[in-house]
């Protein structure tokens, strides 16, 4: 199918999360901006994983840099939205470099350890140096920040529109990324390292590339969400803030430009609509996904691309 | 006539065992040589050598002039070598426009028209034009050696190597890969290993035949043809094997 129906498909999605903004009731309008700055860390996540091949169980580390990055230029100076963001992507962007040099000297089952432990290592310093950081409790972003050409982001509608913004955004760039051909020599990695070696390609520096990418998109992500929702812990840096993309992106359609938003979407809805109806949520979440497993192994998007539309990127 | 490729010693051991041992190969330019031997004789290992999969143990390499011993495989590739694979390995999930496409891309960067023209061509080369939607993995496995040909010639490489190209090939689609390889020798140096005779007769300049990892023989095919010693390492009838 040729690129105006993706294309279609694509701006359809950013207008109709557009339109949301005017029609959505006001739970539900909260949910969908969350929804799409975690769709943006998906989707960073998604570029490496999903394309690229590597699977690292340590990002958490670039969305908890990003956050960090932001969160502390404004705690401790103060400083307006606009350099307190740019210090988290530049933060993101700097530790995935790092991490990238070290991590992909190895691959496989090495490169996920490698990862957690790096990520771990992350996540304990914040902890650690609580004087900085305020340890576990985290802390709250100042008001001064969260201000940007004279909006209020606390407000519904200013935050609303800002993720949108970001979402749209990481989409229509990961959208031309993946067609562009250092995307398609991520796919060409993920397929046969060796082959695509034997063409040319330097394996080690375009996947140094795919990481920082995805590290800095991820740190895009963290910092907004610290930015937008007022908040900067921990917890974030964790462990469990590894595994969500990987779900999201596995459940929507890994190595597909929509499956992280959509993987996002349906796991956010799942835990909601499933705790409202029992305190035992997990375990209807946990059965929901066994059962997508087996049956849509390739994800939500994943299938469709599978099934339907061989060329959807 | 100048030389394209030259090994000095180049020699390689897999924990004592002698896989290639001392070779000097001269290869000049525009000529198809043809490198034959009987099973483990040290051929794939020789090439791979070539290409940069495999460190050698000692000796060197050269290529237009240039040491590339020390030389990672993409920068070897950069420099216009391109190596098809004995063991297909094409990208089994992607399309055959794509798998070609992604040969082309690094020499032609993002010139999408460029490098569809390129794909279209190389494609019809080996005949498989009216295949180039197809997933490359769902192809029949004689398709898929054609396809790996494909992708090295849209690297319009300065030298090819291929590895066994007609394994696992019809007898028409053999005929087709003849007349494609004569019509190459124009552009670019081939370097064939080939386990089909009429392959090597036909097409080659010359022959190197390999045996226990050292150079045998070298000649024009029917030189090659009438060696008693080359007729011994393949039929096993000399004191060679006696050595083994």
């Amino acid at each position: 199918m040729s690129a105006r129906y993706y294309w279609g498909l694509h701006l359809g999605l950013i207008a109709l999360l557009f339109a949301g903004h005017f029609v959505l009731p006001a739970y539900q309008h909260g949910n969908v901006a969350r929804i799409m700055v975690l769709a943006v860390y998906a989707m960073g996540y998604n570029i490496a994983f999903g394309y690229t091949g590597l699977l690292s169980l340590g990002h958490a580390m670039f969305f908890g840099a990003g956050m960090y990055g932001m969160g502390l230029l404004s705690y401790h100076f103060d400083a307006g939205a606009l350099p307190a963001m740019a210090a988290g992507i530049v933060a993101g962007a700097m530790l995935s470099l790092v991490v990238g040099l070290l991590a992909l000297r190895t691959a496989g089952v090495s490169f996920m350890i490698v990862t957690l432990m790096f990520s771990q290592a992350l996540a304990m310093t914040l902890v650690y140096f609580r004087d900085i950081t305020r340890g576990d409790e985290g802390f709250v972003i100042p008001s001064a920040t969260r201000r940007l050409w004279g909006m209020d982001l606390s407000d519904e509608a200013h935050r609303y529109l800002i993720a949108w913004g970001l979402f749209s955004i990481v989409l229509i760039f990961t959208l031309w990324l993946v067609r562009h051909r250092w995307g398609r020599v991520f796919v060409a990695l993920r397929e046969n390292e060796e082959r695509a070696s034997l063409l040319g390609y330097d394996a080690f520096r375009t996947k140094l590339g795919a990481l920082v990418i995805s590290g800095t998109i991820s740190a895009l992500s963290g910092a907004a969400y610290a930015l937008l929702f007022g908040y900067a812990g921990a917890t974030f840096a964790g462990v469990q803030y590894s595994i969500f993309p990987l779900l999201w992106v596995l459940l929507g359609g890994a190595g597909t430009v929509l499956g992280p938003f959509v993987g996002a979407l349906f796991m956010f809805y799942l835990i909601d609509l499933s705790s409202g109806v029992t305190d035992a949520y997990m375990l209807i979440a946990g059965v929901a996904l066994v059962l997508l497993t087996l049956f849509l192994p390739q994800g939500l998007v994943g299938e469709v691309k599978r099934r339907l539309w061989r060329d959807l990127p | 006539m100048s030389v394209i490729l030259q090994t000095r010693g180049l020699s390689r051991s897999f924990s004592g065992l002698r896989a290639v041992h001392e070779v000097d190969f001269d290869l000049p330019q525009h000529k198809i040589r043809a490198l034959i031997g009987p099973n483990g004789a040290g051929k794939t290992t020789f090439v791979s050598m070539l290409i940069g999969r495999l460190p050698p143990s000692s000796g060197s390499i050269t290529f237009e002039g240039r040491d590339v011993t020390a030389l990672p495989a993409p920068k070897r590739v950069g420099l216009g070598m391109a190596y098809t694979f004995q063991i297909t390995s094409v990208f089994g999930k992607l399309t055959c426009h794509e798998n070609v496409a992604l040969a082309a891309m690094r020499r032609l960067g993002g010139d999408t028209a460029a490098v569809d023209a390129e794909v279209r061509e190389a494609l019809t080369r080996v005949g498989l034009a009216d295949r180039a939607a197809d997933v490359a993995g769902d192809l029949s496995y004689g398709h898929q050696r054609l396809l790996e040909i494909a992708m090295g010639l849209a690297q319009r490489p300065r030298l090819l190597i291929l590895d066994e190209p007609t394994q696992g090939l019809a007898e028409s689609e053999i005929a087709d890969f003849k007349a494609l390889i004569r019509a190459l020798k124009a552009e670019t140096t081939i370097l064939l290993i080939e386990h089909n005779m009429s392959v090597v007769m036909e097409l080659a300049d010359r022959v190197t035949v390999l045996n226990f990892g050292e150079v045998l023989a070298e000649g024009t095919p029917e030189e090659i043809h009438a060696s008693r010693a080359v007729q011994a390492a393949y039929l096993g009838t000399g004191t060679e094997e006696a050595s083994c």
